[in-house]
């Protein structure tokens, strides 16, 4: 169907200026319409709302005699970011002391590098086992993705028991003598975080890997046993190159999600723990403060970042969130139109085309 | 030209960020305050129905009151709104309702005795006018007041007790609970040389309000204090920081395990009631708990209760409880006040203090009989009570707690000296309390 649209679009007809138009332009709008409102109502006027709140500052000065706050809120322009570097709140966290949103900025990133790596790791060699067709694997499935399907405060209110100081965490260390203080504020307080992620996450990266691997066809693998392929070899030259657009899918979702942690450190941690903070938290402790203001601005710095890693992934890892192939095919001979444009105005004579090629659809 | 693929682009990222955002912009609503004007007189006869708003209701108990209540007043009927057990979360909650002008409908409030100042000063709450507070606890009368004037009625009070193991101690020859800290630690070693191997103190010191409560216990007990008569930050006084000092060798030596950095109330009482601690510093709701005959509890029967220790005499406890203020966007303030004056009567807080064993604020209760034959405590709760100290009374208090809490918490930590860490907390707090 994708071929047949492509090639409908690429035919050019006199009546119409742009030679990709089908001609149905005001229909889809039409039938997009309703998407798009609801889109604008839930997801762009919070945002503009945050963003203009950003810019705004409550007025905290107390009236001497009375004892009241002075009502209202000051405009005061960009000064919610800049203070960020003009007039830092240092804390101490892992990585010493520094700015509050700094430090939950490291937060964030480690937990997400880390966190991200680790669970890919786990998820693809989850998504092997349960590919393979044995005795059991309902239930090998079934088991595999129980984490997942758990509701994240409630993960980490078991995590907590399992790292409470004298819970099992430190016992199957061997440290019940000298335990080590996991939801504390420290380093540890850091892995215990990483771990219970990993644990709750890599599940979701093993389901959508899995899918991946189901679209690939067996006579690849016995082509490559024809051919004497080792196993290794079998994985990497076909398994993880064919794979590859379903895991970044599932990678990228992660490190969006990852960028975002809040439930698991708020319930396990705790609030204002500077070792395991991260944006989301600081911007949410802010609010409570009522510094709206403030929180926004965080907010939006969140917001900012992870579009930027959005937008790398896209381009580095070229990462297929859409997976539109008929839009693929119109770009593609889109940029082929302006090339031979390119080329007729180098020629300077009219020479009248026709583009007979259709999209080069896979 | 944005292209179809980008604005997809654009949309996915949107979406996986729109929630935080969607987190931030909620509170919105800019103005609130309003100019503080004295309470219009007439606006104080308005009576019909009105909501109460508190925590979570875990004794059962408020419930029956309002049903008394509205049986005897079928005109002016109180409905009772429960908010979550976390305290943090009702403050959001109240906060939320004055800043949206009453939009929830919250009438009388059951106000932490550390919100008194934020609510009052923001607005949130109606000045109480002539009301008459002789015959309750001072402490809980100064903690519903901001700037000489009643915003909340004193409704529970709290302070912490010493809990003690009375069966260990009587068995190594010791008759009396412990005054100061020195004399804790060496009934402790007397304990210990008896062969009995059990930790000596525990408090809550988990980087909470607990952390603060405990942390404010220490230095007033020492002598020190967080902010002078004139209301001017004394945190870093060699008196405040010998009391943190004393704290942070108690980690060191082991007089205090370390896995109490991570003890809320509950984790503590634990510690206690599985027989592992000596000596705990909690609120009087242990007491019934601890002296559970149902197996849950292993000291039943076998521990006293005392008032904190010092430094060098009778510890300072810090003050707690719940008074109860009365929204500034309320309609019907007549009828709030009467329920407020009527739930707080001396009759009314015997009977709730018999069903909930919360702290009464009604003075002449706490010497009864009929309570006191029920609440052994309620003498030592008193005393407590009565040299209990407020914490500091701040319109940002949420950040005057956090800045105590990172002192306490880097200095119990050892990430930082006592005197490092107090200096530190002396310049914050000379930035909050102005």
């Amino acid at each position: 169907m994708a071929v047949t649209t492509a090639e409908r679009a690429a035919t050019p007809t006199k009546r119409r200026k742009n030679a990709f138009s089908d001609g149905q332009g005001t229909l889809a709008a039409i039938l997009l319409s309703p998407t798009l409102l609801v889109m604008f109502i839930v997801t762009g006027i919070p945002i503009v709302m945050s963003v203009t709140e950003s810019f705004f500052r409550k007025n905290d000065g107390i009236d001497p005699v009375t004892g009241a706050v002075k009502s209202g809120t000051d405009f005061v322009g960009i000064q919610n970011f800049t203070d960020i570097f003009a007039h830092p709140a240092t804390v101490a966290g892992v990585f010493g002391s520094m700015d509050r949103l700094i430090n939950a900025f490291l937060n964030t990133t480690v937990f997400t590098i880390v966190c991200v790596i680790l669970e890919t790791i786990l998820g693809v060699i989850m998504a092997l086992i349960m590919a393979k067709a044995f005795r059991g694997r309902g239930i090998v499935r079934a088991s595999i993705l129980v984490p997942w399907a758990i509701p994240t405060i409630v993960s980490a209110m078991m995590w907590k028991l399992i790292f409470n100081t004298s819970g099992v965490a430190n016992k199957v260390l061997g440290l019940a003598d000298n335990p080590i203080l996991w939801l504390a504020d420290n380093k540890y307080s850091q892995w215990a975080i990483i771990t219970a992620d990993v644990w709750k996450t890599a599940p979701f990266i093993g389901l959508l890997t899995l899918a991946g691997l189901q679209t690939i066809p067996a006579e690849v693998y016995e082509a490559a046993k024809v051919d004497g392929a080792n196993a290794w070899q079998t994985f990497t030259k076909i398994t993880l190159p064919m794979v590859k657009p379903a895991l970044v899918v599932a990678v990228l979702f992660r490190t969006l999600d990852t960028l975002r942690m809040f439930d698991l450190p708020y319930g396990m941690i705790g609030p204002n723990k500077y070792s395991v903070e991260t944006l989301s938290m600081f911007a949410y402790q802010e609010a409570q403060q009522t510094r709206y203001g403030q929180a926004a601005a965080y907010s939006i710095f969140l917001f900012f970042y992870i579009v930027l890693v959005a937008f790398l992934f896209v381009k580095l890892l070229g990462a297929d969130v859409i997976g539109d192939e008929e839009l693929r095919a119109v770009n593609a001979q889109r940029k082929r139109m302006k090339e031979l444009h390119k080329k007729q105005a180098k020629a300077t004579k009219a020479v009248r085309t026709t583009i007979t090629s259709g999209g080069s659809a896979s | 030209m944005a292209s179809k693929h980008s604005l997809g682009r654009l949309a996915l990222s949107v979406l996986a960020t729109s929630a935080v955002l969607a987190s931030a912009a909620c509170g919105s609503s800019s103005s609130a305050a309003g100019s503080s004007s004295a309470p219009a007189d007439d606006s104080w006869n308005t009576k019909g129905p009105i909501n109460y708003v508190q925590g979570k209701d875990t004794s059962g108990n408020v419930k029956s009151i309002i049903d008394k209540w509205n049986a005897a007043n079928p005109n002016e009927k109180v409905s009772l709104i429960e908010l979550s057990e976390s305290a943090d979360e009702q403050r959001a909650a109240m906060i939320k309702n004055a800043e949206s002008k009453g939009a929830s409908n919250y009438d009388v409030l059951s106000v932490d005795v550390v919100w008194t100042a934020e609510f009052a000063a923001n607005g949130y709450l109606a000045e109480m006018p002539n009301v008459d507070t002789s015959g309750y606890l001072k402490a809980a009368v100064d903690s519903g007041t901001y700037f000489n004037k009643l915003y909340a009625f004193p409704s529970t009070s709290d302070g912490a007790m010493l809990y003690y193991r009375k069966d260990l101690l009587t068995a190594a020859g010791i008759n009396a609970a412990p005054k100061t800290w020195d004399e804790m630690k060496a009934d402790c070693a007397a304990v210990k040389a008896k062969g009995v191997t059990i930790d000596c103190y525990g408090g809550q010191f988990q980087k909470y309000e607990g952390l603060t409560c405990n942390f404010a216990e220490m230095v007033n007990s020492a002598g020190g204090e967080f902010l002078s008569a004139d209301g001017k930050p004394t945190v870093n006084s060699d008196k405040a920081v010998a009391g943190v000092k004393w704290a942070v060798d108690a980690f060191n030596d082991g007089t205090i395990p370390k896995a109490a950095l991570t003890w809320k109330e509950e984790e503590s009482r634990k510690a206690f009631q599985d027989g592992k601690l000596l000596f705990l510093r909690n609120w009087p709701y242990v007491y019934s708990l601890a002296n559970k005959t149902d197996g849950s509890s292993s000291v039943a029967g076998k521990f006293g209760v005392a008032p904190i220790p010092g430094l060098t005499g009778p510890g300072v406890s810090t003050l707690g409880g719940h008074n109860m203020g009365i929204s500034k966007f309320t309609k019907n303030k007549g009828t709030a006040l009467a329920f407020v004056k009527w739930w707080n009567s001396a009759e009314n807080q015997k009977a709730n203090t018999i069903a909930t064993s919360n702290a009464p604020t009604w003075v002449a209760l706490y010497t009864d009989p009929e309570l006191t034959s029920k609440f052994e405590y309620l003498p030592v709760l008193k005393s407590s009570i009565d040299n209990a100290k407020a914490r500091p009374k701040a319109v940002k208090y949420g950040d005057v707690t956090l800045a105590i809490q990172d002192a306490a918490y880097s200095a119990l930590n050892g990430q930082a000296a006592p005197k490092a860490a107090m200096d530190s907390l002396q310049t914050k707090l000379e930035g909050l309390v102005k």
